[in-house]
């Protein structure tokens, strides 16, 4: 059933008010969960779904206190394993709106093979993964996004392993809907968000975010305000890739290679335009590997059968008729 | 007896004395027989038949299912050889019996393997076809047994199997490879004869499997009737048998069922009784996955979710839980080890959820395919904080349908995690089931709740001290759960250390209370009796054997099992006490022995087989009997 579609049972109409808990939420000041937190409650009740109908549940880390702070139905599991618990919910009660709040210890490392599987099964749930680079809750310690030659507590030297992509990585795992934001654009925040909430089926969503305690700065050379139309792109559905402060710099592909070329030493057809809705994934895979500029929007967006609605509707069932299938015989 | 219009008219007219072809009938109280071949050549589904034929007769059966963790092992090889054992009795039949009154060996292999649980005189009927020198070089013979004097104490009946089945389906334009795959049919048509079964329903079967195959079906319909008619014809078979009988079912509807069919039917049972959607997170794994196959056959009814491993399996069901289903997730002992976490959060946010553990031979992988009891303490005590839980186990394949919808009930009524413990034995073996009708099941009670006035997450029922069960989807009872303890009946999360102490007690409490829906403990055997034998899972049916088989000799003895193992009954401390001595064997080291000891500081004296087997009936007597002295 689509959530969607479900007659309102809240009047009046839902504020952000009504979506924010008794408890005040505890980040440390300056944490980029709180604007996560502040657009993600704008927009839950702009869509027309009650808000009993919400479930939001999460893992352990920063990012899995969420549930705590915000009004609706909320399940702070374990580390980890929140995919499972949002997958049985989902699958059990398909007319609630399942929300999974991750980070990327919770969601890439411990709980990795959830996340793919999660992304391969296509259930209508939205997964919100703040990507912070760092684990913050266990004060310090490098997590798989970690990028390399970063000082953790548990890397002195600097991390020499290779950081994992998240937007790569659920592409790779089949996920329908794919998108990346930060935490310093709210406009770009709200878009994604709400592109994802409207979607139908697995809904990704890798937020960059700063740990101001553990690793801060870390995304400053990419989503820094000063530098930002350089070192990034928007992905625009339709449009041709373009940046630059002066808009003066586009995206093609070389040789199955993406390249940035100067507008001016371009034909404007050369340039990649971007189609969330292509059925094939290679191109946003592409797009997800690329750093610089790093693209943020959303990277693919199409429709396909979702778990929920695979699963056979549940029928009322004669129970004595079925423990009595099969060979039967009656004494007397 | 009459039969459902879908099995048809079971004869069994035979009667002691003699045959339509003047042959001997004799008449036996029970049987142990064997089928044992390659894990190719279909034992397990001729011993299902065979089974099957034989309860339909209104006898009482039980099996074991004996087969290599192998799916196919080198054929010919005894690492390849699989068996189904199983006995038939006119009374009541236990176990599947301790030493085999009939081999069927289809190759040289299964006759080494299984020569050993031969009973003195035992008949054997061999595939003297594929005693090839190459066979028996793989079975790791050096010499034809056939040809020495090793069988000399059993009677050996060797039959052309291979030649014979070849002969029936001559011309039938079959392929070489199929027509050797017939030949466990002329066992089994053999077999029939040797014990005076009724052959229709196995015809049946074969109509139904082969309908769109009219080539197969005819030639195993011809294969199985040759098998009947050589054992009707051959001189070297001058006797054939029937079962006596002694008791009469109860009337109703009859099954044959293992105890992981059981299993599965009762959490169906248990969705119908309360009412609830059903949800099964589950990851394969020996030897539980036949709950996973089965409640898979009935999508309509139950939402069967094959996880990623196993602890979404679990996970799963938690959320399940959550959303307000009645939640399983089933398991052996190394996935019980990985939800291990899972059961802690459910043991902290208080979600009714069912867990089964069929067991098997441990540590790590162990021995899947063979049983044993060894997780009851992992049941019991395998969680970090202080995590109690209900822990039942059922005693017999067919206790698998009436535990499971007990679990599920406490687990309703209570709002706590149940785990039900069953093992290989139970699961794989199979005896016949008395079918309840809907009325006949325990009620049902639940904590939902839809009232928003007063509600508070982690208030109390006064009697089971359950907490409400607010489901998403319920105008005005939003709120959040979590792993972090919970305030006292706001259910938010607190650090209050008193707090922590007043809801761990409240936890263990709750649990407690459930032996408040615990039957008295019932006792069999002798009635003033000396020794109690103590007992839970599947050592239900051996004790039972051997109890029965020396009270009725006048033997001071008496059996009772435990289904409940947390919380323990409540009658179980002054029912040990009336008796001087206490015996508990397990097939472990000693886990619900030292639980016991601690709980009850009663001295209990233990039994224990480690061995991935099953007791036999006479290694209990023995036990018995020594304790009692000897001289009883």
């Amino acid at each position: 059933m689509d959530s969607k579609n479900l007659p309102l049972t809240s009047e009046p109409k839902l504020t952000r008010k009504d979506f924010l808990s008794a408890v005040d939420p505890r980040w440390c000041p300056g944490c980029g969960c709180y604007a996560v937190f502040k657009t993600l409650t704008g927009i839950l009740p702009t869509l027309d779904i009650p808000k009993e109908k919400f479930a939001i549940i999460s893992g352990i880390g920063c990012s899995s206190r969420f549930p705590y702070y915000a009004s609706t139905y909320g399940f702070h599991t374990i580390h980890g394993r929140a995919p499972t618990v949002a997958m049985g919910l989902k699958l059990s009660r398909p007319d609630l709106s399942v929300w999974v709040m991750t980070g990327d210890g919770d969601g890439l490392s411990i709980g990795g093979n959830h996340f793919i599987h999660m992304m391969r099964r296509n259930p209508n749930i939205k997964v919100i993964l703040f990507n912070n680079q760092i684990y913050g809750l266990t004060k310090g310690q490098a997590s798989p996004t970690t990028q390399v030659g970063t000082k953790t507590k548990t890397t002195p030297a600097g991390v020499q392993d290779n950081p994992m992509r998240p937007v790569a990585m659920a592409l790779a795992a089949g996920a329908t809907f794919v998108a990346r934001a930060h935490d310093s654009d709210n406009e770009l925040l709200t878009e994604v968000l709400t592109a994802a909430a409207n979607h139908q089926g697995i809904a990704f969503v890798e937020i960059m975010m700063n740990c101001v305690i553990f690793n801060d700065g870390a995304i400053d050379s990419i989503t820094g305000k000063v530098n930002r139309a350089e070192t990034t792109v928007r992905l625009r559905d339709g449009e041709p890739l373009v940046f630059g402060a002066q808009a003066d710099k586009g995206i093609r592909l070389r040789n199955a290679n993406p390249e940035v070329v100067a507008l001016s030493d371009a034909r404007k057809e050369e340039l990649l335009v971007h189609d969330v809705h292509r059925p094939d994934s290679s191109l946003a895979f592409l797009l997800g590997q690329m750093s610089a500029p790093t693209p943020f929007g959303v990277f693919r967006q199409v429709n396909l059968p979702t778990a929920d609605g695979i699963y056979p509707q549940q029928q009322e069932m004669d129970l004595d008729k079925l423990l009595r299938s099969g060979t039967t015989w009656t004494e007397t | 007896m009459t039969h459902d219009q879908n099995v048809g008219e079971a004869q069994s007219s035979a009667l002691p004395g003699r045959n339509t072809s003047g042959k001997k009938i004799e008449e036996l109280d029970e049987i142990v027989i064997r089928f044992a071949g390659d894990s190719g050549d279909g034992m397990q589904l001729t011993g299902d038949q065979f089974t099957t034929a034989s309860a339909m007769m209104g006898e009482d059966v039980a099996t074991l299912p004996d087969y290599p963790s192998e799916i196919r092992a080198p054929a010919g090889t005894v690492f390849g050889v699989s068996g189904f054992q199983l006995r038939f009795g006119g009374g009541e039949v236990f176990t599947p019996g301790d030493r085999i009154d009939v081999l069927v060996a289809m190759n040289p292999a299964a006759l080494k393997t299984n020569v050993p649980s031969l009973r003195e005189n035992g008949i054997i009927i061999v595939n003297e076809d594929a005693f090839s020198a190459r066979n028996l070089e793989k079975a790791g013979y050096t010499a034809n047994p056939l040809e020495s004097s090793d069988l000399a104490r059993f009677q050996v009946f060797k039959a052309n199997i291979s030649k014979l089945t070849q002969n029936a389906l001559e011309g039938s334009g079959l392929t070489g490879k199929q027509v050797d795959l017939c030949k466990n049919f002329f066992a089994l048509g053999l077999s029939y004869w040797l014990f005076n079964r009724s052959m229709e329903q196995t015809q049946k079967w074969l109509k139904k499997k082969f309908a769109a195959k009219p080539q197969l079906l005819e030639a195993n319909l011809k294969v199985l009737q040759a098998g009947w008619n050589f054992g009707n014809t051959a001189e070297m078979f001058s006797t054939s048998y029937v079962i006596r009988k002694q008791e009469t079912r109860k009337p109703g509807t009859y099954r044959y069922v293992t105890g992981n069919t059981a299993a599965a039917l009762g959490l169906l049972a248990a969705a119908k009784r309360s009412g609830l959607k059903l949800f099964l997170g589950s990851y394969p794994i020996t030897p539980a996955t036949d709950i996973l196959h089965e409640l898979s056959k009935y999508k309509q009814h139950v939402t069967v979710f094959q996880a990623e491993d196993e602890i979404a399996g679990i996970g799963s069901a938690v959320g399940a839980a959550f959303g307000g289903a009645l939640a399983v997730t089933t398991t052996s002992g190394p996935g019980l080890s990985l939800k291990t976490e899972f059961l802690g959060l459910a043991c902290m946010v208080e979600l009714p959820l069912v867990v089964i553990d069929v067991q098997r031979a441990g540590p790590s992988t162990g021995l899947p395919t063979k049983t044993e009891q060894s997780d009851l303490m992992q049941a019991l005590w395998g969680r970090h904080g202080e995590a109690p839980l209900v822990v039942l186990a059922a005693n017999s394949p067919r206790d698998c349908f009436d535990i499971t919808v007990e679990a599920a009930r406490i687990a309703l009524k209570y709002m706590v995690p149940v785990i039900v413990l069953t093992d290989g034995y139970l699961g794989n073996g199979a005896e016949v089931w008395r079918i309840p009708s809907l009325n006949e099941l325990p009620e049902f009670t639940n904590n939902l709740r839809t009232e928003k006035e007063g509600f508070q997450p982690y208030s109390r029922n006064p009697k089971t001290l359950a907490r409400p069960w607010a489901v998403p989807g319920t105008p005005g009872l939003e709120h959040r759960i979590g792993g972090l303890e919970k305030e006292d009946g706001s259910g938010s999360v607190s650090h209050n250390p008193l707090n922590h102490e007043k809801m761990t007690h409240l936890r263990a409490e709750k649990v407690a209370r459930v032996a408040q829906d615990i039957p008295p403990t019932a006792v069999y055997g002798h009635e003033n009796a000396e020794l109690l034998v103590l007992g839970w899972g599947s050592t239900g049916g051996v004790i039972r054997e051997a109890v029965r088989k020396l009270s009725s000799k006048g033997v001071p003895v008496a059996c009772a099992h435990i289904r409940h193992l947390n919380p323990l009954p409540s009658d179980l401390k002054d029912l040990m006490k009336r008796y001087k001595k206490i015996l508990l064997p397990e097939i472990n080291s000693g886990q619900l022995w030292y639980h016991l000891r601690a709980n009850y500081l009663i001295d209990i004296e233990r039994m224990n087989k480690v061995q991935g087997l099953p007791f036999r009936s006479d290694e209990i007597e023995t036990k018995i009997m020594s304790m009692l002295g000897g001289n009883q």
